[in-house]
């Protein structure tokens, strides 16, 4: 009997360790419960979304407020992006929003610069201004053909 | 002439006989997990199996995470620093351990550990005719004997690999940070950004069926193992190769469907 009780108490012990491991991940790195991490969305429109991906970061001076929820094509012409921004951030009416790259070979991300105006963007708003993805290659095809031609 | 035909005989005697078995082994699972909807429920018998199981296989598979962290973030540290993305180490270490090598190496761990363990003891219950002395009691073999056993691999399984998984992230952090260098910022954060739920779901979904997998294969192996000590063996020895084999293959066939 007392061998028994000390089974089930080291059993108790180890199922207590396995759900607290997976708790654990869970919280740390499944998002899980993140209460008030919850944000509000925002559409932008661009030319050329450069290979966005569901769940990138939206960074604000460096900081990421955000991520793209969705990428859709409008009218089979447009991408638009969702953001979610999360609670307690504010983004000007005229902030800019543009897609940029982590270093040159990095991921892409949206990157956000604040505007001047008073007013504040409202869940559901889209942004004005929006700056399509910088290719690369276009870049550097303008340059040799712009000094081939001197 | 007559050797073609022996052949074909021969072929098709082993594929209906393999049939057979993966027949008789789903009927009797599906028989001792019947059991679980009808009382009376033996949780003192759980809780023996789970403290052999579970906590049993607890420090092999803390081990087993623990180095397999470390080698995963020095081989890996060696392939991303020919491309000068070390940041990316955290990343490359968490999304290998989470979505197979835990659920994969844990099984694995599992089956040798406790699967052989399971045949052999269940083998030698039906050598002495212990199964033979319940079902005289009136007691049901598969409700006392395979269900608890089943049902323990099943739980024990999710929580093992979720230990795997903390102690590997956790030893590829000390080796990532403390000896390779790499930045710990970089290396926590590229973790958290790049590790989704989906990911943490994959991996469960893969023990929970590796766990019913062990399970069902090492107590049917035992429970219709020839009654005799090289029966026995060779029974143990089955269940070993046929539980790491299915479970690789699961592997694969979950992978596919949860990319």
């Amino acid at each position: 009997m007392q061998h028994y009780r000390r089974t089930e108490i080291i059993v108790g012990a180890f199922m207590l360790t396995g759900i607290l491991a997976i708790g654990l991940l869970a919280l740390q790195l499944g998002k899980v419960g993140g209460l008030g991490e919850k944000g509000y969305e925002i559409t932008a429109t661009f030319g050329d979304a450069g290979g966005v991906r569901n769940g990138g970061d939206v960074m604000l001076a460096g900081v990421v407020i955000g991520r793209i929820k969705r990428v859709t094509l409008v009218k089979s012409l447009k991408a638009k992006l969702t953001l979610e921004i999360n609670n307690g951030i504010q983004l000007t009416t005229d902030a800019i929003a543009s897609i940029r790259t982590k270093g040159i070979i990095g991921e892409r991300y949206v990157r956000v610069s604040q505007g001047a105006d008073e007013q504040f963007l409202q869940p559901g708003d889209e942004f004005d201004d929006t700056e399509s993805a910088i290719n690369i290659e276009d870049l550097i095809s303008k340059y040799i053909f712009s000094s081939g031609s001197n | 002439m007559n050797g073609v035909l022996n052949l074909f005989g021969f072929m098709g005697r082993g594929l209906l006989r393999t049939t057979e078995r993966i027949g008789d082994g789903t009927m009797l699972c599906s028989r001792a997990i019947g059991h679980l909807f009808t009382p009376p429920w033996l949780g003192r018998q759980l809780v023996i199996q789970l403290y052999a199981i579970g906590f049993g296989s607890l420090i092999i598979i803390a081990i087993t995470g623990a180095f397999t962290g470390m080698v995963l973030a020095l081989q890996g540290y060696y392939t991303l620093a020919k491309f000068g993305s070390e940041s990316l180490l955290g990343s490359a270490v968490a999304l290998s351990i989470i979505r197979e090598l835990g659920p994969v190496l844990g099984a694995l761990m599992m089956t040798g550990r406790a699967g052989s363990s399971i045949t052999a003891e269940i083998g030698i219950m039906r050598v002495t005719e212990q199964l033979d002395a319940l079902e005289m009691m009136a007691v049901n073999p598969v409700r006392q004997v395979i269900l608890p056993r089943i049902i323990a691999t099943l739980i024990a399984l999710p929580l093992l690999i979720a230990i795997f998984d903390v102690v590997g992230l956790g030893a590829g952090y000390l080796v990532g940070v403390n000896l390779l260098g790499v930045n710990a910022g970089a290396y926590i954060g590229e973790t958290i950004a790049k590790v989704t739920m989906h990911d943490l779901l994959t991996g469960w979904v893969k023990s929970a069926v590796f766990g019913l997998l062990i399970g069902c294969i090492c107590t049917f192996l035992g429970y219709r193992a020839v009654p005799t000590t090289e029966g026995v063996a060779q029974a143990t020895t089955r269940a070993v190769v046929t539980a790491s084999v299915s479970i690789l293959i699961a592997d694969y066939i979950i992978t596919s469907f949860f990319l």
